[in-house]
């Protein structure tokens, strides 16, 4: 049974998917129920998976019994489990405040949701390059659908350019796959992590080609600078409960970066080593510094949470860029908090719309709300968390990060762009949060909760909050067990950049006997 | 046969390119219909021209045709033929809504 615990995030969803699919006729609640359900189960599924593979050992699963390198693995490491577990613990937040009535403003949003869920976990389990592919072509399936949800002009619009852009996206992805496939004749990363390395000269520069295209991909996935427009209008306009799920999915373009640029491109990859080495740092500080700028010049608070997602993959890759374990180890510290902190922004944002009668969220002075001054709270906790204040997860993160730039030859140039960005953060927000909370017209309080009619009850409150404090209570877990954690980030950067053992446990993997 | 493989799968891909920049929605649907041909065809060719080879082994052949990518090429043509419907769809959507084709939804005289 343990054996096919590896394949369990990705049947789950799956299932579910098709079973909600079918039962569509069934009750709200019921479903509600199941999608949850599921939801947990995932959570406990990528518990159990991580406390399997912390201890360094890989498992590999080999999808219908074939023997790698021919047919697909599914390959759990401690950065897949990871992943998971953060998928899962993002995904289950967003789903307990979607289930709320997000839910039923267009059809099959279960379905999808879990269909979302599907591509996110194969994509971080997978461990093969054209199957990585499937997976990312399931997961943005699922995304534009999901991104569609309620519909709308602007979403639509949004929705259009986010389709096209990922669509030439996923033919510049099946182009390198081609050219990896015509010159090594092997898909799997293991194998082609030894194929590469054992490249004759004349396909180096074939190779090295396709490595970049492949590069482009993901950084068009993660939003890297300079292909990054997709992003600010799309997560700003599709609905909350959606935007918080879609904080993990950027986060899928970096892990690939991380996995196949470790892996398959890696420092011992022979003439194509630290392929990406010379762009990833660059492109990463000029996306911090555009992601702020774009922050600094919001007009409405879901355009500033957007790019505020758009500065944190930034500041994520240019730890992932300085190519070190300690780099990596503060990136996968910085991960969590930042996919957590962003989820919970998204929401907090949406109710503190649907409070402000006819203003949406612009920043401009409206009525004051009601509760104001729990969400000023909720609001502060979270700017601090985000502009990377101590004593939240926040400032750990960056200074891990700033820490582990210490030794690269450009680190003063580090430090300033990652210091003055946190200003102009910490500046724009508190702009953002006066007027939303301190520039309030008085004289008229605004007495509509989310429901409009009915001011709502402690209950009704209770229920808007849940996730937002669940997903502030993660970050603040990281902080509290911020030992162990940065302990385990830096076992997994070991594993990463020692990529040998992970090979050898794909490529000698025993399938099942029957 | 190689190079007129070559030029066709290049002729493909330069129209593609080039419709998916226009600025209407049509145009752009067609162009990323010849991204995924264009696309489709490479993949196939990166198995190798071959004639009349079987793909199974089998006693006292040597040369074979490479399955492989003609499997690859049969899950991309899946998934592009779902998402060249998809996008013809949100397409439409987006007029409706827009009131006119445009991507980015503006007027143009």
């Amino acid at each position: 049974m343990m054996d096919h615990i590896v394949v369990f995030p990705v049947i789950l969803p799956l299932l579910l998917g098709v079973l909600l699919l079918l039962l569509q006729n069934q009750k709200l609640l019921f479903k509600r129920t199941l999608s949850l359900l599921a939801v947990a189960l995932q959570v406990v599924a990528a518990g159990v998976l991580l406390n399997l593979v912390s201890s360094g050992e890989i498992l590999v699963y080999a999808l219908g019994n074939w023997a790698p390198p021919f047919g697909i693995v599914l390959v759990a490491d401690r950065l897949a489990a990871w992943m998971l577990l953060i998928t899962s613990l993002v995904s289950l937040c967003a789903l307990l405040y979607a289930v709320r009535g997000t839910d039923i403003a267009g059809p099959h949003f279960h379905v999808l949701f879990q269909l979302q869920l599907l591509g996110l976990n194969g994509a971080f389990l997978t461990g093969d390059l054209f199957n990585l592919f499937v997976f990312f072509e399931i997961l943005l399936l699922a995304s534009y659908s999901l991104l569609l949800h309620g519909g709308g002009r602007l979403r639509t619009k949004a929705g259009l350019h986010f389709v096209v852009i990922n669509l030439v996206g996923s033919t510049l992805f099946l182009f390198a796959v081609g050219i990896l496939y015509g010159l090594l004749g092997t898909l799997n990363m293991a194998d082609l992590a030894v194929k590469v390395a054992e490249t004759s000269t004349e396909n180096v520069v074939l190779i090295q080609t396709a490595g970049l295209l492949l590069f482009a991909v993901f950084a068009l996935k993660a939003a890297l600078l300079p292909l990054y427009l997709w992003l600010p209008s799309a997560y700003a306009y599709t609905t909350a409960s959606v935007a918080a799920l879609f904080a993990i999915m950027s986060k899928v373009g970096a892990y690939s970066i991380l996995r196949v640029y470790t892996l398959i491109f890696g420092a011992q990859a022979g003439p194509a080593e630290n392929l990406i080495e010379p762009w990833l740092l660059p492109l990463a500080m000029a996306t911090l510094i555009i992601g702020v700028l774009g922050v600094v010049a919001s007009s409405h608070l879901r355009q500033q949470v957007a790019y505020l997602v758009l500065a944190s993959i930034g500041m994520l890759l240019i730890a992932f860029g300085l190519n070190n374990n300690v780099g990596i180890a503060a990136g996968l510290y910085y991960l969590p908090h930042s996919t957590f902190a962003a989820a919970a922004f998204f929401l907090l944002a949406d109710t503190i719309t649907k409070r402000r009668d006819g203003m949406g969220d612009k920043f401009e002075p409206g009525p004051v709300i009601m509760h104001t001054r729990l969400f000023g709270v909720l609001f502060f906790a979270i700017a601090i968390l985000i502009a990377g204040l101590p004593p939240l997860s926040g400032f750990i993160g960056k200074f891990m990060i700033l820490q582990a730039a210490l030794p690269h030859s450009i680190f003063p140039w580090i430090l300033g762009t990652v210091l003055i960005t946190s200003l102009f953060t910490l500046i724009a927000m508190a702009r953002g949060g006066s007027m939303l909370f301190y520039k309030a017209l008085p004289a008229t309080v605004c007495k509509i909760g989310p429901d409009r009619e009915i001011p709502p009850t402690a209950l009704m409150l209770s229920r808007e909050l849940v996730s937002i404090i669940s997903l502030l209570g993660l970050c603040v877990a990281l902080l509290i067990w911020g030992g162990a954690i940065t302990a385990f980030t830096l076992a997994t950067a070991n594993q990463l950049l020692q990529p040998d053992a992970y090979i050898q446990s794909v490529l000698n993997a025993r399938v099942i006997s029957s | 046969m190689e190079a007129l493989v070559a030029i066709i799968i290049g002729v493909l891909t330069a129209c593609g390119v080039y419709l998916t920049l226009r600025g209407r929605t049509f145009p752009v649907v067609l162009g990323l219909t010849f991204l995924s041909y264009a696309v489709n065809l490479f993949l196939l060719v990166m198995g190798r021209l071959t004639i009349g080879q079987p793909p199974i082994i089998s006693e006292g052949i040597e040369n074979y045709a490479d399955p492989l990518p003609q499997a690859l090429v049969l899950t991309a043509i899946v998934i592009s033929f779902a998402m060249t419907a998809f996008v013809i769809v949100l397409a439409l959507k987006a007029h409706l809504e827009m009131g006119n084709d445009h991507v980015d939804g503006k007027h143009k005289s």
